[in-house]
């Protein structure tokens, strides 16, 4: 045997028979989260800054009040790309330190994670993506979707719609577009969309892009042909700019071009320039870094060099989003605490700090946060809680708030919500449980 | 020395034909089959069954299907996550309609709904061949998944397009569903592909087998000694599809326990390609370790910094791990391009001869 050869068998072995892991033990007297982040791959745009808002909010409530009430958080990246396989190993590596709570950040990861939750004791909170119909806490009590779900926004997409043109009753024969990712999360709105079209007597019309979604020609000459009154847009990632420019490249009324809350970020407009000036997204917060929790943060984190983010970058739609999200795990955390003490606690015991969670305007003021979002309550029937959805526009450098708040039409969306639940939790088979029997 | 054959004897033409002439393979192999339905659940944690050894048992049983048709029949092939997806839908809609009919009646039905959609697909491979072929597999894969995102029937009507493996059981162990312990979907993985790779050697040794190679190998000849290319090659993609069906039926209800036409995309079809190529093209063993290499690599690159205790950002740590597993990719195909099963079979060879070569 040649030395080449015995080389290439020994390094075959040692890459096949190399032990695998070894994830680091978890130290007592931390709650641990795992972050399952995508910062590469065609969803990078969206990815980066939404995990630098994880990043930074907890390094924020670690160094400033040394935790949650003493209770330091853990937390570890794990890369997913935004693929569901990779996003599922990612979640059995890290399950190894125990985790109370996890955010997939992916509609797709979420749907892999649901059935798990209750036999791993892990709560999910997809915040304001994920299955719509977990927002019933009776069917799925590990499952929180607040502040909104997909299907809340598209009937508060309707309702700005019909706003802009002069009531309810005017919606009668006008066009409306849905471009959709194709994949669970697009889809999601569709159903909400065709009730109301029904309701309502719109026109609708539902084009899928598929994976990843730099190629969307053949859709925008469709939407073209159908010259939509509004275009709604269910995009993620390096589909959200490709559609914005086209949008913009077909001569379309870019006021009534309106994404949903993941297709309005910085990333999907500056790519496009000015052909991006008004156009508009909804939220469920504030854009900017004006608010005191971004002064805590560059004073607590970023001059101590812990900062995820470029400076300029905090801030971002994204970036503060994930600093609610973040905001709204460490409460809940904290009402458990109120409950069961200071302590790490348990999955089960972070689930009913979930379901109590009771984010008062007087809280939002404490947290530095007045005015980035409303005030929020959950439920344990109710695990979409109350959040309201509002419309942003882009003015060719920021995003600034153009509407009230809206109500969804909770009517329409609610009674959907529980037979879609029933559905969903007859394939896994599980019970209902009583509310009332557990306060 | 280790591999020495001295004082075997074959005295009967059983003897001559078995899989494994030489008694120190027969002793291993069986010994490592049984270490593997014994040890793995006992010993290894949730994280090693359900995300490392399940993913390897499910691409190996779709690189075994690829193999049969791209390694031994020659017949290229881009349509396998298609195929699997067959498999995968059809599994979900046959334990909806019966849901009294045993998980593994469901998925050997489901290989065999796959088998045919794959002989359907396997027409055009008459009159074309090689490159030309695999354009029309991947019409195919493409049409395929086009088919189970257009048709809300496949999905029963779920408004997200998700498919979810319901709860069933097997001798009163669960298998598949959340409560389903690791441990039992492994060896239920462990099982079909033991079993499916025992038939496709013994395929590949009998007369379908040699007629598949010799179609691979020259084709006119074979049609000239009497091998009916028709017939041979359009079995040949059954086969290989029934076994991509059941991979795909697996792949959902032991490994990932719903997923979308996403997880059937064209790049799953590649990936097993690779699996096949790495492996070793007409190896039975060469699909183990091409999709041994195809799964497991990424994932020790991914933990490799923890190991070493190494610091790095999340992004980089991915971009590493992407050129490493490129490069090694690379580095294997350059020293042995007939795959990693040609590295074993050299090794063995020189273990024979070993410690005096001539």
């Amino acid at each position: 045997m040649t030395r080449r050869t015995l080389s290439t068998v020994l390094l075959a072995a040692a890459v096949a028979l190399a032990p695998l892991t070894g994830p680091a033990l978890a130290q007592d007297k931390t709650i641990f989260i795992p972050l399952l982040v995508y910062r590469t791959g065609p969803y990078a745009p969206s990815g980066v800054p939404a995990a630098n808002g994880f990043n930074d909010y907890f390094n924020l409530v670690n160094e400033r009040d040394g935790g949650i009430n003493g209770v330091k958080i853990a937390f570890e990246e794990c890369e997913t790309q935004y693929d569901t396989k990779q996003g599922v190993e990612c979640y059995e590596r890290l399950k190894a330190r125990n985790p109370v709570l996890v955010n997939p950040f992916s509609t797709g990861i979420t749907y892999q994670l649901i059935p798990k939750a209750p036999v791993d004791k892990v709560v999910i909170h997809s915040a304001g993506y994920g299955m719509t119909a977990s927002a019933d806490g009776r069917w799925f009590p590990w499952v929180f979707n607040f502040p909104m779900t997909y299907w809340s926004q598209a009937s508060a997409f309707v309702k700005h719609v019909g706003q802009q043109e002069g009531g309810m009753d005017k919606l009668k024969g006008k066009k409306i577009v849905h471009v959709y990712h194709n994949s669970p999360y697009g889809r999601e709105a569709n159903p909400t969309l065709e009730t109301l079209a029904r309701q309502l007597g719109f026109e609708l019309t539902l084009l899928a892009v598929d994976h990843p979604g730099q190629e969307q020609k053949a859709t925008w000459l469709q939407v073209r042909r159908i010259r939509p009154d509004w275009i709604y847009i269910s995009g993620w990632g390096v589909m959200n700019q490709v559609a914005v420019k086209e949008a913009g490249a077909h001569g379309m009324k870019m006021d009534r071009v309106v994404g949903n809350w993941w297709t309005g970020t910085e990333a999907d407009v500056v790519p496009a320039g000015d052909a991006a000036r008004g156009y508009k997204s909804m939220t469920f917060h504030a854009p900017g870094a004006n608010f005191k929790v971004h002064q805590d943060i560059f004073k607590h984190v970023y001059a101590k060099g812990k900062g995820a983010a470029k400076k300029e970058a905090v801030g971002e739609v994204l970036y503060n989003r994930t600093i609610i999200n973040a905001m709204l795990n460490v409460e809940a955390i904290r009402t458990a605490m109120a409950k069961y003490g200071n302590k790490p606690l348990t999955g089960e015991q972070v689930r009913w700090g979930m379901e109590n969670l009771n984010l008062t305007e007087q809280r939002l003021e404490q947290l530095g946060m007045k005015g980035l979002l409303r005030p929020l309550r959950v439920t344990c029937e109710n695990h979409e809680g109350n959040g309201m959805a509002a419309v942003q526009q882009w003015d060719g450098k920021k995003w600034n708030i153009v509407s009230d708040w809206i109500e969804p039409m909770r009517d329409v969306v609610r009674p959907k919500l529980e037979a879609a639940a029933v559905e969903e939790s007859k394939k896994l088979n599980y019970t209902k449980r009583d509310c009332a029997k557990e306060k | 020395m280790i591999y020495r054959a001295a004082g075997q004897f074959k005295t009967t033409y059983a003897a001559d034909q078995a899989i494994f002439p030489i008694a120190q393979d027969r002793v291993v192999v069986l010994l490592a089959v049984v270490a593997a339905f014994v040890v793995p659940p006992l010993l290894a944690d949730e994280y090693w069954l359900q995300a490392v050894l399940i993913p390897f048992l499910v691409y190996s049983l779709a690189a075994l299907g690829l193999n049969l048709l791209t390694g031994y029949a020659g017949q290229l092939s881009l349509g396998t996550g298609g195929f699997m997806a067959v498999g995968a839908y059809s599994a979900f809609k046959l334990t909806l309609a019966f849901p009294h009919v045993n998980i593994v009646a469901v998925f050997l039905a489901s290989g065999l709904i796959a088998a045919a959609v794959g002989l359907l697909f396997g027409i055009p491979s008459l009159r074309i061949k090689g490159f030309y072929l695999a354009v029309a597999t991947l019409a195919a894969q493409f049409f395929l998944i086009w088919l189970f995102n257009k048709v809300p029937w496949f999905v029963d009507y779920a408004p997200s397009g998700t498919i979810t493996a319901p709860p069933r059981s097997v001798l009163g162990v669960m298998v598949t569903g959340p409560e389903a312990t690791a441990g039992a979907r492994y060896v239920m993985a462990l099982a079909f592909v033991a079993v499916f790779a025992l038939v496709a050697k013994n395929l590949v040794r009998g007369r379908l087998g040699r007629s598949w190679m010799a179609i691979r190998d020259r084709d006119i000849a074979a049609e000239i000694i009497g091998i009916r290319p028709l017939r041979t090659k359009l079995l040949a993609f059954g086969i290989s599809s029934f076994y991509c069906g059941m991979a795909g039926a697996e792949l959902v209800f032991l490994y990932l326990g719903s997923a979308e036409t996403l997880a059937f995309d064209v790049s799953v079809s590649f990936l097993v390609l690779f699996m096949v190529i790495i492996g070793g093209l007409g190896s039975i063993l060469g699909s183990f370790l091409g999709a041994a290499f195809i799964v497991l690599v990424p994932i020790f690159l991914a933990n490799l910094p923890h190991l070493l205790g190494i610091d790095m950002s999340t992004a980089l740590q991915k971009q590493i791990e992407l050129m490493i597993f490129g490069g090694l990719i690379i580095f294997f195909l350059i020293v042995e391009p007939h795959g990693l099963a040609r590295l074993w079979q050299i090794t063995k060879e020189k273990l024979r001869l070993w410690p005096f070569p001539h």
